[in-house]
């Protein structure tokens, strides 16, 4: 079963070390230095102070299914889904390299990167 | 300043129409707003005060302003937050009125998704490259429907909600669109027919969706002083509330809504509670935006919306809350995938004794419509408003 091909993410001119940096295999999540509280999805300012005081940590990489949704009426069928990651936040994401029938709310997934059109490396997860 | 009671709804319009390929989207505005107009007793001279949202074309109010000919207008609000903009629009018109902003309001939605085709549900929901959300979104296939599918899985994962129980919100619609000749489907339908269904995007059946229809509506909010001279039954502005609901900065939560907050607003204006209404016009996508909307609004106790619609609970004439008589936008129509204004049409029907006479609610003093836009949970408006009979 060929898998969905992934659009390339919209350039943005305030994502672009994100993109970088995923490029390179690593997921950073963008952390307030106000606060100490990480959040999602990237922005430059904080959400909880709007303050420009926000630093970019890397993810371990582990979480756990919140939810998800197979789209059944899709050729090919793809698994969508908001991840909850170790760190505190809650991210959309493919679950890719599985079968989908397996999928459950909690099951534990760790991060892998799949090519998206163009090239750019994007994170998705995978059964832990 | 509260508005309680300081603005009527004068005149409603529903388009017939569920499919209008030799209409314009303008051209169904404009119907609406004339068939509005008329049940009101008003022309388009008396109309000092326009509100529309995003299905309008070209520059909104004032592209429609200019097609539909109102040369007194003072008054304008173009506040678009999806299908819930119109229930939003009744309290800021009722704001505006009370204010002395303006005396007469009219208020038009129309579009024609089926006509063009378009994939509503399926096809990745993008709201524009420079969104900033979009980039972490879009590129992992987020559509209408898996979106509410994965409110919808959530719900059941944290309070034991079945598929049977979402399916009877359907049952009870389908009851109600069989005595609307209008809808879309007028079958009545089983909770087997609905679970039986083609899976669009687990947990979500075909049934679980709304209809995919072209056409529109309008209603006029009109002044007291306004309301007194006109001979037409005007339903009187109670309390309105609005929030909106979104991704929270990464702490995502998908088992309720903004009609946590939106509902208490107008409860609290219209000084009454869930146990008072006679009537409910809940928006309904899909069924899980019902039931998660009834616990929101207080209707039932968070995670028992399950248990609470099962039954035939919301079926006019044996449940306790009968909702949507018209058929909802679950069998009658969705027109532009925006059925926040046909929720507030349904009410004022109910309230003036001219719903269908298989679903008329007897005695019906106090009705609720709630919108619902977006997308649930995560990016979406919530609106309420209470509407009482004129002498409520």
């Amino acid at each position: 079963m060929s898998a969905r091909m992934i659009p390339a993410p919209p350039a943005n001119v305030e994502h672009q070390e994100f993109w970088d940096a995923c490029n390179e295999g690593r997921l950073m999540l963008p952390r307030c230095g106000d606060t100490g509280r990480f959040f999602w999805y990237p922005r430059k300012l904080s959400p909880f102070t709007l303050s420009g005081n926000v630093e970019a940590v890397e993810a371990a990489g582990t979480g756990e299914i919140y939810t998800y949704s197979v789209m059944r009426r899709s050729d090919p069928q793809y698994a969508i889904g908001y991840v909850r990651l170790d760190e505190g936040i809650t991210m959309m994401t493919n679950f890719v390299d599985c079968d989908f029938d397996s999928l459950a709310v909690g099951m534990k997934v760790r991060l892998v990167f799949v090519e998206a059109e163009g090239g750019q490396k994007v994170p998705c997860f995978t059964p832990a | 300043m509260h508005t309680r009671g300081k603005a009527f709804i004068a005149g409603i319009s529903e388009h017939p129409n569920r499919k209008a390929v030799d209409k314009s989207v303008a051209q169904l505005h404009a119907e609406s707003a004339r068939g509005a107009l008329d049940d009101a007793g008003l022309s388009i001279d008396d109309v000092d005060a326009y509100y529309c949202a995003g299905d309008a074309p070209g520059l909104g109010p004032l592209s429609m302003i200019e097609y539909m000919g109102l040369k007194n207008v003072r008054h304008m609000d173009a506040t678009d937050v999806g299908g819930s903009s119109y229930v939003l629009h009744v309290g800021h018109a009722a704001q505006a009125i009370a204010a002395g902003k303006c005396r007469v309001a009219l208020i038009t939605l129309a579009g024609r998704p089926r006509s063009e085709g378009m994939a509503t549900g399926t096809a990745p929901r993008n709201y524009g490259d420079a969104s900033p959300d979009v980039p972490f979104e879009f590129i992992y296939g987020p559509t209408v429907v898996n979106m509410y599918a994965m409110a919808a899985r959530r719900h059941m994962h944290e309070f034991g909600t079945t598929s049977e129980q979402l399916a009877w919100i359907k049952v009870a619609a389908s009851h109600h669109a069989q005595h609307n000749e209008h809808a879309m489907l007028r079958n009545v339908v089983t909770v087997d027919d609905v679970v039986n269904s083609p899976m669009i995007s687990d947990p979500l059946h075909r049934l679980d969706c709304c209809v995919i229809s072209d056409g529109g509506g309008a209603f006029v909010v009109v002044a007291p002083e306004v309301a007194d001279s006109l001979t037409r039954d005007c339903v009187k502005v109670l309390g309105c509330g609005e929030a909106p609901k979104n991704l929270m900065s990464g702490q995502v939560d998908l088992t309720y809504t903004g009609a946590r907050w939106s509902g208490p607003q107008a409860f609290e204006e219209a000084g009454v509670s869930p146990g008072d209404i006679d009537y409910a016009s809940i928006y309904d996508s899909f069924t899980i935006t019902v039931l998660e909307t009834l616990e929101d609004l207080g209707f039932c106790e968070k995670g028992k919306g399950g248990a609470f619609v099962s039954d035939g609970n919301l079926i006019s004439g044996t449940g306790k809350l009968p909702f949507n008589t018209d058929g909802g936008g679950l069998c009658s129509n969705h027109p532009m995938n925006r059925g926040g204004l046909t929720k507030v049409l349904e009410a004022v029907r109910q309230l003036r004794d001219e719903a269908h006479p298989a679903v008329q609610v007897r005695d019906c003093q106090l009705a609720l419509a709630h919108g619902t836009g977006g997308s649930l949970g995560t990016r979406m408006g919530s609106s309420t408003t209470i509407l009482g009979r004129a002498d409520a």
